[in-house]
């Protein structure tokens, strides 16, 4: 898993709620056997019409928007378990994802592919979306270690919470299987103890 | 201490902890065809093999058609993914239920088929609605496909521990009123985010006076209020329902099995971080009017005056409609019989009682899909398939269909779909389609009227 320690970037913004991962990912487009190649369809139905044109206004297709963070309304990543949905962000090219609230499978299947979700309160959200519709070039600075969010304009600085155990996997770059397979001895010992029907 | 259902079997599954996240120990893993691949690869990348191959089961559900299952997968990708599943579980000794197979089906219906599916378990799979099986009395949940390669490569994924929530139904359903209804009905109260953070246990004498089927209905549909899962304490119509079945604990085994999971219930004084309590008179038969399960309402009721929050105008524009609009008399095109939601046996029943003798709409195009092979040849044994074919309705062959636009089964653009699934997000049942979420009778109604009805009209 890549490191993620501290990020500069400016934002896209994407005010719509309950974005469901059939939105981010839809089903169609599950079909690959690889975790590569999922941004091309990245919220596929809101970005192309039917034929494949663009649809000039959607955010991802507007030049006055770009960068690392995606800005989005409440309940983010709610519906299926798809990891298609974080490996999509990722291979877009987002490394975090912003949002007054997200729902449990998506964080942490974000989280296990290195794209740190960071939930704001629902005042600190509309900040940052002010500061992007005030200026779409504006920047942001993350910094995971402190746990920080940052506008610069403003100089706005907003924390965010993170398990510390996820926090360290994103810092070094760790994932969740390396632990585990290290923690075989102890499964073993406790299957032995286990009663089951 | 008095504890929930939810924390003790938590807590008998916690192997080891790290820095407050759990190593949590599963019991039972399915997987399928479309969330499984990149984790197979990642265990060939690091050399090693599935860890509990008896604790896994595969089968082939969301990518295969529904019609000529016996002929080739036309669609090259689909066919791939499929083929794959099967390459992988040969490769690693894992049992699957091919396409094709006379056990084959939908996985959150033939894991309970099985019997494989009990009280007491952890169970995963790389599907969200997973929390289906928590009606044995289960922590059933969906996971992503980096903890299915967890689970493959340690039979543990970390997770942190949920907050718990009681939702408590009391009290006798009004005729027509189905489990789908219940579902709907709450996560209608409490928004498609409402139970977000929570593990949700439903009680109450509603619950209660459900069969096994309709309990799964209800558990099946946590995950739309964001709920990681749901469970039912398990009790003789849990016991009844798995008993004889192929993986079922026999002879002493048997008694065993039940005197323990006869113990497995919330305490009388167990503090739930949350309790709702609905009373079951007050619920009616559900339609869903937006884009997400939350979006629902009674028949009766009208989509309900919001005043400009642009997400909700946006999902009414989708669905083309209004404010204040009633839904019954709402012309339809499609109907969906199908998907884990409502694609048992019972369901069947229900759509067949009400069809018989009767005839679809013309306007109407109607699938009944049945959740798994099983479910199909107790159908054809009951002789439901005549009645479904002489009411026009096309039976299929099982798989998850229509519930999600992968396979060939879709709802063309701006048409509506009355459907017994359970999501109704955008595009969900192919690109532009507007989906319109019910109960098996309230989807038979509708094909038969052509357009939407009020069940309860019908007694
Ligand atoms: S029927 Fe629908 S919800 Fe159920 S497993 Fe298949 S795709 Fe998922």
């Amino acid at each position: 898993m890549k490191k993620l320690t501290t990020i500069y970037s400016t934002a896209v913004p994407l005010p719509i709620e309950d974005v469901d991962t059939d939105q981010i990912i839809p089903a169609r487009f599950l079909k690959a056997l690889t975790r590569k190649g999922f941004g091309n369809n990245l919220f596929r139905d809101w970005r192309y019409y039917g034929d494949g044109n663009e649809v000039k206004d959607f955010v991802l297709n507007n030049d006055m928007y770009s960068g690392e963070i995606l800005v989005a309304g409440n309940n983010f990543g709610c519906g299926s378990s798809r990891e298609h949905a974080a490996w999509s962000l990722d291979d877009y090219g987002f490394r975090v994802v912003v949002s007054s609230f997200f729902a449990d499978i998506f964080k942490a299947n974000a989280l296990n592919n290195g794209l740190l979700p960071i939930q704001l309160s629902k005042e600190e959200l509309q900040k940052v979306f002010c500061a992007i519709e005030k200026n779409p070039k504006a920047e942001f600075a993350i910094d995971l270690e402190a746990q920080t969010f940052t506008i610069k304009d403003s100089e706005s600085i907003f924390s965010f919470d993170i398990g510390s155990y996820k926090k360290m996997c994103l810092l070094k770059g760790y994932d969740d299987i390396d632990y585990l397979l290290s923690q075989r001895d102890k499964i073993e010992a406790f299957e032995k103890q286990q009663v089951i029907y | 201490m008095s504890a929930t259902l939810f924390d003790k079997l938590w807590d008998a599954h916690v192997v080891d902890s790290i820095d407050g996240t759990d190593v949590l120990y599963i019991d039972q893993h399915f997987i399928h065809e479309v969330t499984s691949p990149q984790a197979f690869d990642g265990l060939k990348t690091r050399g090693i093999s599935v860890f509990r191959v008896e604790k896994t089961l595969g089968t082939a559900d969301h990518n295969v058609p529904t019609i000529n299952q016996h002929l080739p997968i036309k669609d090259p990708m689909s066919k791939a993914q499929v083929k794959k599943l099967s390459d992988n579980c040969a490769e690693f000794g894992v049992e699957l239920y091919q396409l094709g197979h006379e056990k084959n089906g939908i996985v959150h219906i033939i894991g309970p088929e099985l019997g494989v599916t009990k009280p007491g378990m952890t169970i995963v799979c790389g599907d969200s609605h997973t929390s289906t099986h928590g009606a044995f009395g289960s922590i059933a949940f969906g996971i992503g496909t980096s903890q299915v390669e967890q689970t493959l490569a340690t039979q543990c994924i970390l997770m942190n521990r949920p907050k718990t929530m009681r939702i408590t139904i009391d009290g006798a359903l009004a005729k027509g009123v189905f489990a789908k209804d219940i579902i709907l009905y709450i996560i209608a109260k409490l928004t498609a985010s409402g139970g977000t953070g929570y593990f949700i246990e439903y009680a109450g004498s509603a619950i209660r006076a459900l069969s096994m089927e309709a309990r799964m209905t209800v558990c099946n549909m946590s995950i739309e209020m964001g709920a990681r899962g749901g469970m039912i304490a398990p009790d003789t119509v849990t016991f009844d329902y798995i008993y004889g079945r192929e993986r079922a604990p026999k002879d002493k085994q048997w008694s065993d099995a039940v005197t323990y999971w006869s113990t497995l219930k919330s305490d009388e004084d167990a503090i739930f971080d949350r309790e709702e309590r609905f009373d079951a008179a007050d619920i009616a038969p559900m339609v869903t009017y937006g884009t997400n399960p939350g979006m629902g309402i009674k028949i009766d009721a009208q989509i309900p005056e919001v005043l400009d929050v642009a997400s909700f105008d946006k999902s009414l524009r989708y669905m083309n409609f209004h404010k204040g609009q009633s839904l019954i008399g709402h012309k339809i095109q499609h109907v969906f019989i199908g998907s884990c939601t409502n694609a048992r046996i019972e369901d069947l029943r229900i759509v067949a009682d009400y069809v018989k003798g009767r005839q679809k709409s013309k306007d109407v195009s109607v699938m009944i899909v049945p959740g798994s092979k099983q479910v199909e040849a107790q159908a054809k044994k009951e002789g439901l398939d005549k009645i479904f074919t002489d009411a026009g309705f096309q039976l299929r062959e099982p798989g998850c269909s229509a519930c999600l636009g992968m396979n060939e089964d879709k709802i063309p653009s701006g048409e509506y779909c009355i459907s017994t699934s359970n999501r109704n997000f955008e595009g969900r049942q192919g690109p532009g389609a507007r989906t319109i979420l019910a109960s098996p009778l309230m989807a038979a109604a509708a094909a038969v009227n052509g357009e939407i009805v009020d069940v309860r009209q019908l007694y």
